[in-house]
């Protein structure tokens, strides 16, 4: 049996009272994958990842939700928020909370919006990530049943984000999950959406996420994808965005977890006033892999994008950058930028890194850089001459790099995480969260 | 205090200093003067280890100690600081994050435990109000996008939280006006005690009209050419460095 048939063999039941789209597209995401198949490194898109660990991989379903409150408590964010959890991407009614989400807002598990709004998502679901954007959306197509729709009126300003936790549990045998995010805004709404992923240590369970995010005219989505899941897990995602008019976009793509992680970002710029932002930083030790591969089209003249990508690289762990930028014919008056900046803290760690600009635009404002280096020895003997010694000092720059992408997130609890999470996870281990804690200790006296 | 015997440093092959002597006592503040290109950096750097400098003869003694023995980071826990002509940025590390990894590493060094949040935020507020620096400066990356006053201010804000019991100040008086200078000396006089020494490195006279040195030596060619009380200041201030160094080419 071929991988992918082994794969579509896990393809549940499906019920009879499933509507019949639903029922057509599963049908045409499982023949597509069964045709293609896993990507190879033969295909450019996939040229540095290697995803023989999940092709090779037999992965059940899960069977259940269950999941202990209080270690769900001392793990999510220290953050009052709307939440959706999903545990190995079934969904878990009992540790979620909506409560006192506004009128216009609706947040629901994609089960329950299948089957009582199927009219006012079935056109979208699906319409960005269809099943020729990758052998895993195609993947994702046949197995979606669970996920989360988080639908937005014109005007409908959410003010607590909306967070959608995604765990992973430690099981006997590992498990696939394939959840689908669908967030529709509409004209002038405004939300923060935030992906968590996370779960026990000794999870190693695969993930294959596909996110879809429409925004109408003036609306604004801040999305935080933060990867904090087990040094085992596999995780393949893949988030879609299509921007009309005035509409702002601005993801986050914090990664520290997983075995592997790839993350592709489409961004489609479709009328003139829309911006796009994209913010990324991982931070991958021992043999951890993570690829980021992003694309903004800019389809429209008076578009924006601006792109800022930090990796901090450690032992023999791999990255990946790809980032590309696209201006259709006679999108004139465009700006792009996009940055691209790569730490290696060790002689074994390997980034490959490629920007590209790909302009069929004479009117434009467009640039791209990519660095990788090593830390500035200035700085070291700067610190060092203040009595600071040399891991120490290495370690506070390292932080330091980090801290520039940090410094554009909005939502202190996750900057605050993610710092103290790198701070904790630095060669040396020095007191570095309690001198973060002092630093906030003093602004907020 | 400090006891520097027969110091001679080249760099890049060049001799630069050629058998220099100096001794500093506690509670002492000496000026080393000098015309350009005569050594006077090249003292406190290699005091204070940077790269770059060859020591090919002489001793330097710190307390007893073989400073020349000692890692950069030890000579700073032990209380030799450096106060940078070009102050170096340290991109994105916040001086906040310096000042208290510094501080601990002192205590550390001295045997003491790491000062405890409240007294090191009280400590940081005050001392950053006598340099007349916002404490949003504490939340601002080491000297990024500092003017070059801020900057120069931020070196001795550095030096009242770290309390040096050697204080070197490298040219701290270039590029600053009048009442930057000021600032600034007041911050290095608050320094002044019984029990710590100050070495100010200075081309111009002016400074030490706010700083009043105990000792002034002339450096030139890599040499100490002459030593005198403050006076001798106001007299290169009148007579310009010419003198001196004819005296002691002769």
């Amino acid at each position: 049996m071929s991988a992918p048939q082994r794969f579509l063999e896990r393809l549940p039941a499906r019920r009879g009272d499933e509507p019949s789209w639903v029922a057509a597209r599963r049908q045409a995401g499982a023949a597509r994958f069964e045709a293609i198949g896993f990507p190879t490194r033969r295909d450019e898109e996939w040229k540095y990842t290697d995803v023989r660990r999940i092709a090779d991989g037999d992965f059940g379903l899960a069977t259940h939700a269950d999941y202990d409150r209080d270690q769900f408590e001392s793990q999510r964010l220290a953050l009052d928020a709307y939440q959706l959890v999903f545990v190995d991407g079934r969904f878990n009614a009992e540790l979620s909370d909506l409560e006192g989400l506004p009128a216009g807002a609706s947040v629901q598990p994609l089960s329950q919006a299948i089957d009582q709004d199927a009219e006012a998502i079935g056109g979208s679901l699906g319409r960005l990530a269809g099943v020729d954007f990758s052998p895993f959306t195609a993947l994702s197509t046949a197995f979606a049943d669970e996920g989360a729709v988080i639908r937005l009126a014109p005007g409908t300003v959410v003010e607590k984000p909306i967070s959608l936790v995604m765990l992973s549990r430690a099981n006997d045998v590992p498990v696939m999950s394939h959840p689908r995010v669908l967030i529709m805004a509409g004209a002038n709404s405004e939300a923060t959406v935030i992906e968590h992923y996370l779960g026990e240590e000794e999870a190693a369970n695969f993930t294959n996420v596909v996110t879809e995010v429409l925004l109408e005219r003036g609306a604004i989505i801040d999305h935080y994808k933060l990867q904090e899941a087990s040094l085992s897990d596999l995780h393949i995602a893949s988030i879609h965005v299509d921007q009309t008019r005035d509409s702002r976009f601005n993801s986050f793509n914090l990664s520290l977890g997983g075995a592997l992680v790839r993350n592709d970002l489409v961004a489609d710029l479709n009328a003139e006033g829309a911006e796009t932002g994209y913010n990324g930083l991982f931070f991958v030790q021992g043999r951890q892999h993570v690829d980021n591969h992003t694309l903004v089209n800019h389809n429209a003249p008076r578009t924006f994008s601006n792109e800022n990508y930090k990796g901090i690289l450690d032992d023999r762990a791999h990255g990946v950058f790809n980032g590309k930028v696209y201006v259709k014919r006679d999108a004139q008056q465009i700006e792009a930028y996009q940055n691209n900046a790569n730490l290696l803290l060790s002689d074994r760690a390997e980034i490959d890194t490629k920007p590209e600009l790909v302009i069929y635009a004479d009117d434009v404002k467009c640039s791209h850089g990519a660095t990788t280096g090593q830390l500035d020895e200035e700085a070291v003997y700067g610190l060092r001459a203040r009595g600071i010694d040399e891991p120490m000092a290495r370690a506070l720059l390292t932080l330091a790099f980090a801290g520039e992408v940090m410094e554009q997130v909005k939502l202190h609890a996750i900057a605050e995480r993610v710092e103290r999470a790198v701070a904790g996870r630095l060669p040396e281990r020095f007191n570095l969260a309690d001198l973060v804690e002092t630093a906030e200790a003093v602004q907020e006296a | 205090m400090l006891e520097v015997k027969n110091l001679h440093v080249t760099v890049e092959g060049k001799a630069i200093l050629k058998g220099l002597d100096l001794t500093v006592n506690a509670g002492e503040v000496h000026a080393i003067m000098g015309p350009n290109g005569a050594g006077k950096s090249t003292l406190s750097a290699v005091i204070a280890g940077k790269d770059g400098y060859e020591v090919t003869q002489g001793s330097i003694l710190f307390e007893g100690r073989d400073v020349l023995e000692m890692e950069i980071e030890e000579r700073a826990r032990a209380g030799l600081l450096l106060g940078f002509q070009y102050p170096i940025e340290i991109p994105g590390v916040k001086n906040i994050y310096l000042l208290k990894a510094a501080l601990n590493a002192a205590r550390a060094a001295r045997g003491e435990g790491e000062i405890p949040a409240p007294e090191f935020m009280k400590l940081v507020r005050e001392k950053s109000a006598e340099m007349k620096m916002d404490p949003s400066f504490l939340q601002r990356a080491v000297n990024e996008g500092f003017s070059g006053g801020e900057k120069k201010r931020n070196e001795i804000l550095q030096m009242l939280v770290l309390q040096p019991k050697l204080a070197m100040l490298d040219e701290i008086d270039s590029g600053l006006d009048i009442d930057a200078m000021k600032v600034v000396a007041q911050g290095v006089n608050s320094l002044r005690n019984a029990d710590r020494a100050i070495l100010l490195v200075t081309h111009y006279q002016r400074l030490l009209n706010h700083i009043e040195p105990d000792r002034v030596h002339v450096l030139v060619d890599g040499r100490i050419a002459k030593s005198g009380d403050k006076s001798l200041a106001l007299e290169l201030e009148s007579r310009g460095y010419d003198w001196v160094v004819e005296e002691s080419a002769a």
